[in-house]
């Protein structure tokens, strides 16, 4: 990650705050909005992704995180704010729109077909073909190949790219939706709480190619209600609870325990220890919550350099 | 499959030689392949006319009637849909062609391309309901059904005054009309029905469509899930109409046949058929989920009926039987399909 610190550093130089939108950011949305119905899902959120940046969304569930990539994504429409691409204002009515303007998005249960084979999975929606009029046909050897060649340079190695998707483990899926976002050119990367099903090990690959989409320059958006798996590839934190911005921070100006803290919340720590304790759970976990909780408070106290930029 | 590593890379270990046999057992219309196998000797062994070239043709004439009809539904099966309209739908494209001619003194093959219309049009309405109104394709097909029972009922009565369509044998147009979708032609001594042709045709084209165009991948996708399909930009809604009018112009094709075999059409003809066509996809290897299948299963399947059918009277037992047998054959297809399927996934 040295070698990239200085690209970094000049990214982050010309960066202003979204609300003033000066500079032109890849993708931005400004006070977005979402209701359904009488039910507001969604409310003045402002975040921004760049080039070679990754956007981390943080939020317990229930927090608008998948209300927010939906729209985004174009499965969704939002009711206020504007969505920039490129400084341009946009609406998107459906997925291709978004797929169109550069935007592709991983889901959590990751837009795959189980009993299809990998490589018509990878090409699905976007078939390379031949020939003409009516005789157009799909190039199959030379979609075979290219889906083993782009997934053999994100490091996974298949066996066989005729087998079904569902026979992949979770870990192995994301990289290939992952791989079929950075092949089909998309600038913008949403990946929907990729590591939320995954043992820690997976975890890990799937992190790493987070951070390979984004050396090759996409703008990342990633998902998630871990800050342990945010906080080493994020860049930006955009944190929500019930549908709000509670907190947009840089990487500079907070630390994990603080991003930790700032999503638990002190007060909702305190309780479950008191909770476990009363119902006698095992001391050492008690005991482990309780720093927790000390740790929070702590950081409470002394805010130190995090400083929101917008609350 | 293993072609694609060894050009790659010399050898993969990981994986363990398939040899040919293994690798068809993945495919979807293997069990019916087998139980096609099974049944053709069966009923060659008991019946020496079974096996004669003129016995071979009618009973492959036999399961062209319901192979025409299965290359679509077994399309609109992996597209993850159901028809049930198709049975009825088949007579009243060839009610449309006839009354439409009779009724203006019409040159037939105008009826006939109105009949195509009426066709494509029945496929479009039932797709398009059905992605307004997201209801199981099994309601809104049955209500086509019912309707579609009672219109050819209604009008044909209304405009004709009988049960079944008048006679257009004589009409300029029909001797064409009638060298097209019903006639035949002599092989060996031997006249093979057109139909057969036709459905040959239908599912090499099929064929083609499923497994070497982007519209194939669509009808899987769409079948297998078609959330995921939606949200990497297929157009499902497109791709499901698309095969509810595929279903429409393979009824066009039989109902004109029917038609033209003869020179008029009963009216309450076609209910119960629809199944029959849903029971060759299934015996085919068609998944009921969608998403899993194969045109060249559905025809199997056609010709497992097309065999039981006739063989059933080419070894002289009384044909009350048949739907006894044809039943068996759907229970055992099935499970034989299913085991198939597991142990292909297995290795």
């Amino acid at each position: 990650m040295n070698s990239e610190a200085i690209d970094q550093q000049t990214l982050l130089k010309n960066e202003k705050d979204p609300l003033t939108h000066t500079p032109v950011h890849l993708l931005s949305l400004e006070g977005v909005g979402k209701h359904y119905g009488n039910i507001v899902a969604l409310r003045d959120v402002t975040m921004a992704v760049d080039n070679g940046r990754v956007t981390c969304v943080l939020g317990d569930n229930g927090a608008g995180k998948s209300t927010l990539i939906k729209i985004i994504a174009g499965l969704h429409q939002h009711d206020e704010g504007t969505l920039n691409i490129m400084g341009e204002e946009r609406k998107f009515n459906s997925p291709r729109d978004a797929l169109d303007a550069g935007i592709a998005t991983v889901y959590q249960d990751l837009a795959v077909v189980p009993l299809m084979p990998i490589w018509r999975n990878f090409f699905l929606g976007s078939e390379l073909t031949s020939g003409f009029g009516p005789f157009k046909s799909m190039d199959v050897q030379k979609m075979k190949d290219i889906t083993k060649k782009e997934l053999a340079e994100m490091g996974i190695d298949l066996r066989d790219v005729e087998q079904p998707i569902g026979q992949l483990s979770g870990g192995e899926r994301q990289c290939v939706a992952i791989a079929r976002a950075v092949y089909f050119g998309a600038k913008v990367l949403i990946l929907d709480e990729p590591t939320a099903a995954l043992g820690v090990k997976q975890s890990g690959v799937v992190l790493r190619y987070i951070l390979q989409a984004r050396d090759r320059g996409l703008g990342v958006i990633f998902i998630t209600h871990n800050p342990h798996h945010a906080f080493p590839v994020g860049d930006r934190f955009l944190l929500l609870k019930r549908g709000k911005s509670i907190g947009y921070y840089d990487k500079k100006d907070i630390s994990l325990d603080e991003l930790t803290a700032q999503m638990a919340g002190g007060a909702e720590l305190a309780e479950l220890a008191h909770e476990l304790e009363q119902l006698g759970g095992h001391s050492d976990v008690i005991k482990e919550v309780q720093a927790e909780v000390a740790d929070v408070a702590y950081s409470a106290e002394t805010p130190g350099n995090s400083s929101p930029r917008h609350v | 499959m293993t072609q694609v590593a060894v050009q790659l890379k010399p050898v993969d270990e990981r994986i363990a030689r398939q040899n040919p046999f293994q690798k068809l057992l993945g495919r979807p219309e293997v069990g019916a392949l087998v139980g096609a196998i099974v049944l053709f000797i069966f009923f060659a062994s008991v019946s020496q006319t079974f096996i004669q070239p003129a016995s071979f043709a009618t009973v492959l004439y036999g399961s062209s009637t319901i192979g025409i009809m299965a290359v679509g539904v077994s399309l609109l099966m992996i597209g993850g849909e159901f028809d049930l309209s198709t049975g009825v739908a088949v007579i009243s494209s060839a009610l449309t062609a006839s009354m439409f001619s009779w009724y203006f003194s019409m040159n037939v093959w105008v009826g006939v391309v109105l009949a195509l219309l009426v066709s494509l049009g029945i496929g479009f309405i039932n797709g398009w309901i059905l992605m307004k109104t997201k209801l199981p394709s099994f309601i809104v097909t049955l209500a086509t059904f019912l309707m579609l029972t009672g219109l050819n009922l209604g009008l044909t009565r209304m405009i004709g005054g009988g049960v079944s369509s008048p006679s257009i044998s004589n009409m300029d147009g029909y001797k064409s009309a009638q060298a097209v979708f019903s006639s035949s032609v002599t092989i060996g001594g031997v006249a093979v029905n057109n139909t057969v042709f036709i459905w040959i045709a239908l599912v090499a084209l099929a064929s083609w469509v499923l497994l070497r165009t982007k519209v194939g991948n669509w009808i899987f996708a769409v079948g297998g899930d078609a959330n995921a399909a939606r949200a990497v930009g297929v157009p499902v809604k497109a791709t499901k109409i698309g095969l509810f009018m595929a279903v429409g112009f393979c009824g066009w094709v039989l109902g004109m046949h029917n038609l033209f075999a003869f020179d008029a059409v009963q009216s309450g003809e076609g209910v119960g058929n629809e199944f029959l066509y849903i029971i060759a996809a299934v015996i085919g290897g068609c998944l009921l989920t969608g998403g899993y299948g194969s045109a060249v299963g559905g025809a199997i399947g056609a010709f497992i009926f097309g065999m039981a059918n006739k063989g059933i009277v080419y070894a002289q037992w009384n044909p009350d039987w048949f739907k006894f047998f044809l039943g068996l054959m759907l229970l055992l297809a099935t499970i034989v399909n299913l085991i198939v399927k597991r142990r292909a996934e297995l290795k």
